[in-house]
């Protein structure tokens, strides 16, 4: 464990924002560390306020100053915080003074691998951690600590332990079956998953909530040349970003505007008149904008609601909303009509109603009670999930028992995945502990 | 001093299997045992195959084995188990006669050109720096051998107990082998105790079968082994079911302190899933009554199994508890039941060929591995014997994977995890369940078995005809099509209940869930010829056919997942070394993992109690010794 007893060391917070920022670090010199920086001698848990002093005893900062004594510590090991005046030359030269000490520079995330390693938290807890730190709203890192405290790893477990619970009497049912045990034949198997599948669902909502607050959504807007895509994302963004002008194939490029609507990190990407042309930096262009609307988590397909213009010939894999744009220039009101948004981009009509249309089309709701969940965990549980239902259906039209136990092998598995996996020895256990099997 | 290239000591199932395979590789073969009268002799019940166990016994058979072909020619009552729970977990057990059974297998055995029966006590094994070389017998006489296969079931430090009464024995009847347990010992091997019990005997006659439920056997009768040898089939009985009752549990309770099992008399561990019937009154104190599966001993005997009530109570309180129970009322024990305790060696001291770490060219087979069960038995000696033939011709070994036979399964799990109370099989202990099916055993291993010199000319051939019919009969259905305006489809649309839209290839319908290949031979037929229209009726053909249709998604998904394993067996943790030291694991996986040492990432994926979390833990510190010793050849 040589490798890893060495001293980390890092900014913790994030760069270039806030009026405090906190240099970190963890390992065994991070007492002495923190005595030299200090010229003090420090007493564990314990804050006070220090003047931070370079090798040539010069004053860099004042300073809050904490040390936890391993193992309890966020990683376990010996740690020191300073939390100093933020500002990025400050944080830097009190960075260096630590390093100077005998620290190395931390690879990104190697504080949390060491948490998860020294066993103080599960994987997905530390995965929360990374969200945590990489988490881009409010509502994302409130998603985040209720992760951290092991509520979103809590409900997997009580699904997980369900599930064994159900295998035990499907396994049973099998390896047993001479020995009076028939469950599969009655209704409490169909039942337990039912009542699982529900649990999932939800579960699955308030997740993909969380999953949605970390890793944001991308928007493309799409459409024919000169129908105001570009006026769109400045109506978003509230900035110049695009260039507006009323030359057709203006925009050459994909821009990306990363808004925050209603606490949502939300990307919108303006891409170029999808047509056919000669011009081989617009060509380069479609090519792009074919890219991003294949990764878009919704694409907005903008018209021209002012001109009898060809719409758009090219259907996106992602979920699609038309937007009728330039309102303003006819008769029409604005707002949802026969599944479209009609707006005006240059008005501002309408471009409430698109938001949450936006908002409802990507699965977000304000509720604040998701979980921040990793794109990987609502996969996870999707495929749980979907594996539960096939079971389920199998039961009810008399499937047979080894693909229905297969079909929920096949489910645990992906909620192992999660939590870890259960044994094959530890099921013939629970087994063994609930049935008096044996002649 | 006579030189063999195969000794294979004991003649129980694992001794039997060991002794044919290695004599019909070619390898001049030995095999010595207390009592040629007790070959093949079944100690527990009487009773072949089951649940899991089948599948092993399917296949012994597909690679040649006795054991199949011996219940067949003494099974005497047949069910086929969970027949409607699909393919792969259907099961078949046949009930034999005790006689008839040994007399199967010493006639199998006298088949054996290479192989030569000797009665005599192993006393003690020859063994030159570290490689054994022969073996000496009680009254010493010594015989030389390339390889010795080992399998002294549980007549290793043997003893037997009956309530307070202890003695030592190997079996009810027989003596125990302790010189050849004092000497294994001394090799350094580790080694445990194990327990395990019997029912007390009954004489039927005084059994009043009667007032039991009966249940019959199945028809048409079923077959153990694939080939059709011994078409005379034994005549057919019925077994019987009836219960223990609140008396019998009172009397047991009343005295549970006698029973040996509870006494503290017996330290070894006991089956979980075939308790004493004193464990299970005690256990599962709520249930007032338990089954009793009452079987017939054979044809000629008027002995009875009472299967259920295993137990080490004392004579006189056996008595008394099974005069308790309905239809026993006046039966006399002709055999009082016991339990007996007996050594095992650590089976993670063997190679997965069961050959011992500690001296080449000894292997081990059977009970002594920590199993119970004959199907586990003769499966391991199929694999011993295969694995000492092939070492004393100096070819490669041969063990079969995780996803190719429950023999895979059962040797993995051994030599890996290894077992703290006789390990017996189950379905759920294989992964790829749904591809070790009873069913294609033969396509799964005659293959290999052929390759291996194991077979015979006539299972050979029909082996072969059986693949062409099973290709062809696939063939024909992938290759017609049912068209979408045809008279067939119009047929067809009342079968599958669904308008048939599209030109259609006949194998699809098949994938339809409830859509037999029965269901659709007559509308289809029209579209075939004769010869395929036969095939679809042949009940070796079709079902494979349609099992591999229907299964087709998951066995891709397991391709997938086979795939996966194959890496993380690429993944050496051997770097690692001591595990106590490692962080971001628990205690209670720390110490298996030490214990355990597994080689590759695979093994400790299938540790007890292993978390994906851990298996990363895992990941990263073996990613981490590689670069480590990297650096050290580096800077070195």
């Amino acid at each position: 464990m040589g490798a890893q007893s060495e001293t980390i060391a890092a900014i913790a917070t994030a760069p270039g924002l806030g009026g405090i920022g906190i240099v970190r670090v963890s390992g065994t010199l991070a007492e002495s560390i923190g005595n030299k920086v200090t010229s003090n001698k420090l007493r564990p848990r314990k804050a006070a306020l220090h003047l931070i002093r370079d090798g040539d005893n010069n004053v860099i900062d004042q300073a809050v100053v904490l040390f936890f004594k391993g193992p309890a510590s966020f990683t376990g090991e010996d740690v020191l915080e300073i939390h100093g005046h933020g500002g990025t030359m400050v944080m830097r030269a009190v960075l260096d003074m630590t390093i100077e000490s005998g620290a190395r520079l931390a690879r990104p995330g190697e504080f949390t691998e060491r948490a998860y390693l020294n066993g103080k938290m599960d994987l997905a807890q530390a995965e929360a951690v990374a969200d945590l730190i990489a988490s881009g709203s409010q509502a994302a890192a409130r998603g985040a600590m209720r992760s951290l405290r092991g509520e979103f790893s809590n409900r997997v477990r009580d699904i997980d332990s369900d599930i064994v619970d159900l295998r035990v009497f499907v396994e049973a049912a099998i390896d047993f079956s001479d020995e009076e045990i028939d469950f599969l034949g009655q209704g409490q198997v169909s039942d337990r998953i039912e009542g699982l599948v529900t649990t999932l669902a939800d579960l699955i909502g308030r997740s993909r909530q969380g999953a949605l607050l970390r890793d944001g959504v991308l928007v493309a807007i799409a459409g024919p040349p000169n129908v105001g895509k570009s006026s769109l994302l400045n109506a978003f963004s509230g900035e110049e970003s695009a260039i507006v002008t009323p030359v057709p194939g203006t925009t050459r490029d994909a821009i990306q505007v990363p808004i925050i609507l209603e606490g949502l990190p939300v990307t919108f990407v303006d891409t170029a008149g999808v047509r056919e042309t000669e011009d081989p930096v617009e060509r380069e262009g479609v090519k792009r904008a074919k890219a991003v609307l294949r990764r878009a988590d919704l694409v907005l397909l903008v018209s021209d609601l002012s001109e009898e213009k060809a719409s758009l010939d090219f259907r996106p894999e992602a979920p699609s909303l038309v937007v009728e744009n330039k309102v303003d220039l006819t008769a029409s009101k604005p707002g949802a009509h026969k599944g479209a948004m009609r707006i005006s981009a240059k008005t501002g009509a309408g471009m409430q109603d698109l938001s949450s249309a936006i908002l409802k089309a990507v699965g977000y709701s304000d509720s604040a009670d998701g979980f921040t969940a990793r794109k990987r965990h609502v996969q996870e549980l999707l495929a749980c999930e979907s594996h539960m239902q096939i079971a389920l259906t199998m039961i009810k039209t008399g499937g047979s028992g080894e693909l229905i136990a297969e079909e929920l092998k096949l489910a645990h598995e992906h909620l192992g995945e999660i939590v870890g996996i259960t044994s094959t020895e530890d099921l013939l256990g629970e087994i063994f502990s609930s049935f008096c099997i044996g002649k | 001093m006579k030189k063999y290239d195969v000794i294979v000591i004991g003649g129980g199932h694992a001794g039997c299997e060991a002794a044919a395979a290695s004599s019909r590789m070619g390898a001049a073969t030995l095999l010595l045992t207390q009592n040629l009268d007790t070959i093949g002799q079944m100690s527990c019940n009487p009773a072949i195959g089951g649940i899991g166990k089948s599948h092993l016994v399917r296949e012994i058979d597909a690679m040649g084995g006795i054991m199949a072909k011996a219940a067949d020619l003494s099974g005497i009552h047949y069910r086929v188990l969970n027949a409607s729970k699909g393919p792969a977990v259907r099961a078949t057990r046949a009930q034999a006669d005790r006689a008839l059974y040994k007399k199967a297998v010493r006639a199998l055995l006298d088949e054996e050109s290479n192989l030569e029966l000797f009665q005599q006590s192993a006393g003690d094994l020859v063994i030159k720096d570290g490689r054994i070389v022969g073996v000496l017998t009680e009254t010493g006489l010594q015989f030389g051998a390339d390889t010795v296969v080992l399998t002294t079931g549980t007549f290793l430090g043997g003893r037997i107990f009956v309530g307070e009464k202890s003695y030592a024995g190997g079996r009810a009847g027989d003596a125990p082998s302790n010189i050849l347990s004092e000497r294994l010992r001394a090799l350094g091997l580790r080694v445990g105790r194990l327990k395990t019990g019997t029912p007390p005997r009954l004489d039927g006659r005084s059994c009043n079968l009667m007032s039991m439920d009966k249940q019959p056997g199945d028809v048409p009768l079923p077959r153990m082994s694939f080939s059709k040898t011994g078409d005379e089939r034994p005549d057919q009985v019925p077994c019987f079911i009836t219960h223990t009752n609140a008396g019998t549990h009172e009397i047991i309770r009343a005295s549970i302190n006698r029973s040996a099992m509870f006494s503290g008399a017996i330290e070894g561990v006991g089956p979980r899933y075939c308790p004493s019937i004193e464990d299970k009154v005690h256990r599962f104190a709520g249930k007032s009554s338990h089954q009793v599966f009452v079987e017939p001993e054979g044809l000629e005997s008027n002995e009875l199994y009472p299967n259920g009530i295993s137990t080490s109570l004392p004579y006189e309180i056996q008595v008394d508890m099974v005069r308790t129970i309905e239809g026993f009322e006046k039966a006399h024990i002709s055999r009082p039941g016991y339990a007996i305790e007996y050594d095992y060696f650590d089976p993670r001291d063997l190679t997965p060929t069961l050959e011992t770490k500690a001296v080449k060219g000894l292997f081990f087979a059977g009970q002594i591995n920590g199993t119970t069960g004959y199907e586990e038995a003769g499966a391991q000696g199929l694999l011993a014997g295969i694995n000492a033939a092939l070492r004393a011709g100096g070819s490669d070994e041969w063990v079969p994977r995780r996803d190719e036979a429950y023999i895979g399964v059962l040797v993995d799990d051994l030599v890996n995890l290894g077992t703290n109370e006789p390990y017996r099989m189950f379905t759920s202990r294989a992964e790829y369940r749904l591809r070790l099916r009873e069913d294609n055993a033969d396509l799964r291993l005659s293959p290999k078995a052929s390759e291996l010199g194991l077979l015979d000319l006539a299972y050979e051939q029909a082996f072969e005809k059986k693949t062409r019919k099973v290709e062809g009969l696939r063939k024909a259905l992938s290759n017609r099509v049912v068209g979408a305006n045809s008279s067939v489809a119009a047929e067809l649309a009342s079968v599958v209940g669904e308008k048939v839209t599209k030109d259609t290839k006949i194998i699809d319908f098949l994938k339809r869930p409830g859509i037999s290949l029965r269901a659709i031979r007559d509308v289809v037929a029209p579209l075939l010829e004769d010869s395929i229209i036969e095939l679809m009726g042949d009940e070796e053909v079709f079902p494979q056919v349609e099992i591999q249709t229907k299964y087709e998604g998951y066995i891709r998904r397991q391709d997938e997942e086979i795939a996966k394993v194959k890496r993380h067996e690429t993944i050496a943790l051997a770097g690692i070394g001591a595990y106590d030291k490692l962080d971001g694991l628990s205690n209670e996986l720390r110490q298996k993992l030490n214990e355990t040492q597994p080689k590759t990432l695979a093994h400790a994926s299938r540790i007890p109690g292993m978390t994906a979390a851990a298996l990363s833990v895992l990941l990263v510190h073996a990613k981490k010794a590689r670069e480590e010793s990297k650096a050290i050849e580096v800077g070195g």
